[in-house]
């Protein structure tokens, strides 16, 4: 099977607090930072959104990867959150990376899981023979409703990853998905916000599809958690994520690389292949990693990888999550609401 | 439609900062040049891929922008001279302004230069932040 020959990051310096969201709505913060494990969140800049997020991932990918971006055959954007509602945002990443025009490309929208699901097109693109490398980017500027309870969690970031069939940095053992129609959120054509079922998106949604396509996989494969070295999920908030993790039979040591929700956020399409690149930050030669995305709507895709002997190479080549983590600068409610077009403008 | 037009025909400068070297005298030009000032005839020109290194050899703070640029204000506007020689101007982004100095360290970034109203095209291309 194929495997990753690049993974680049991008998460933009603006940082809230869950404690300035919750003033401004009167919410308790230690009990919103204490229910959903989140501290503070990554905020896009004012010229900053999905387009951006993943040029500079990808580029980053690429500074990884070392490869002739003419020889990428397929470019993917996964979010839910593309700039133009007509027009692909793939064009845009391809131009930019100078991939075009000897290529396809096409934008996906599967909530949080479409950029999960462009790796597995490009890996059946690459595995075919129809492709040399694939280039796949999930990233998102999520939006929730002043007040929702999503505001405390929407955030933005990308991961792009490079996918081929040689000089892998890690390879695909597997990748199973598990699907149904599970109207958990959503947004209608037109609207600017999403809509949720408060506690519907968890058990029937969230919980029944990571847990089962995790559990598809390991059974596809006769193994189980302790197997891995890591896991990563995606992760709405902090709370579902430990507890997926720990249902599915992980400790705390497989878990902890792959969560970032704390400290950014969700990152929507972004978050589980920025989990995945944290991983691949620390990751050792014959690690073995769990990576199960989510998207509402609903499903998850599950994918077992094994880290090749070149992980280290060109690791130092482009910044790590953790870098990226560390560059931020606060902003209050007001230039956060300015930053997201929150604000009606004359 | 001229906006549509403009922002395509911008695309290899901004989104690659694609210039022009004269193999004759080694000038580097940016926005490209099809004909070089200095040999004239006698030069000839090929694009080159800038490095988008460089630093910043003056600026100016925008106060009171136009109506588009109202969200990012107040902003830096810089002439950063490139490590190839050419000199571009451009925004500096996400950094604080009280801290902006000549000679500072600079990279290429991609991000949203303007949007053409709510409805129109969006145009993307190079800024400069502060290299770590």
């Amino acid at each position: 099977m194929s495997g990753i020959v690049g993974y680049g990051v991008y998460i933009p310096s603006y940082r809230i607090k869950v404690e300035e969201i919750a003033r401004v709505w009167g919410d308790n913060p230690k009990a919103i930072s204490r229910g959903l494990v989140v501290d503070e969140k990554s905020v896009p800049g004012a010229d900053e959104d999905t387009a951006t997020i993943s040029v500079e991932a990808a580029r980053n990918a690429l500074k990884r990867a070392m490869i002739d971006p003419q020889k990428i055959g397929a470019v993917y954007v996964g979010s839910e959150s593309h700039p133009y509602a007509v027009k692909p945002t793939s064009t845009i990443v391809a131009e930019a990376v100078e991939a075009s025009p000897d290529m396809t490309a096409a934008d996906l929208e599967f909530a949080c899981k479409a950029g999960t699901a462009g790796m597995q097109i490009c890996m059946g693109l690459v595995d075919s023979g129809t492709i040399e490398y694939g280039l796949a980017v999930g990233a998102d500027t999520a939006q929730g409703a002043p007040g929702d309870a999503l505001e405390y969690t929407a955030s933005a970031g990308g991961a792009a990853y490079i996918i081929g069939g040689k000089n892998t940095i890690a390879n695909f053992e597997e990748t199973y998905s598990y699907t149904t129609d599970t109207p958990d959120f959503y947004r209608r054509e037109g609207q600017p916000y999403p809509r949720h079922g408060g506690r519907f998106t968890g058990e029937p949604a969230y919980f029944k599809h990571v847990l089962s396509a995790a559990k598809g996989l390991m059974e596809r494969l006769g193994k189980n958690a302790s197997d891995f070295d890591h896991v990563v999920f995606h992760q709405p908030n902090g709370k579902f994520y430990l507890r997926a993790a720990k249902k599915l039979g992980f400790n705390n040591e497989q878990a902890k690389t792959g969560l970032l929700t704390p400290v950014i956020g969700n990152t929507y399409s972004g978050a589980t292949p920025l989990g995945l690149a944290a991983i691949l930050d620390i990751a050792q030669p014959g690690d073995k990693i769990l990576a199960v995305s989510y998207g509402s709507g609903a499903g998850s895709d599950a994918f077992s990888l094994e880290v090749t002997d070149l992980i280290e190479k060109n690791r130092n080549a482009a910044p790590k999550v953790k870098d990226m983590i560390k560059k931020k600068t606060y902003v209050d409610y007001a230039v956060y609401a300015k930053y997201k077009g929150k604000l009606r403008m004359a | 439609m001229t906006e549509t037009v403009r922002a395509w025909r911008h695309i290899p400068q901004r989104y690659n900062l694609i210039g022009s070297k004269c193999l004759q005298c080694g000038k580097v030009f940016f926005p490209k040049r099809i004909l070089c000032p200095e040999c004239r005839r006698k030069g000839k020109l090929e694009e080159i891929n800038l490095s988008g290194k460089g630093k910043i050899l003056t600026y100016s703070v925008i106060e009171t922008p136009t109506d588009e640029f109202k969200d990012i204000a107040p902003y830096v506007v810089a002439i950063v001279e490139l490590e190839e020689g050419a000199k571009v101007t451009t925004q500096i982004v996400d950094y604080d302004i009280e801290k902006i100095e000549i000679g500072k360290e600079v990279e290429m970034v991609f991000r949203k230069i303007r949007e053409a109203g709510d409805d129109g095209v969006i145009s993307y291309g190079f800024k400069f932040r502060i290299k770590d």
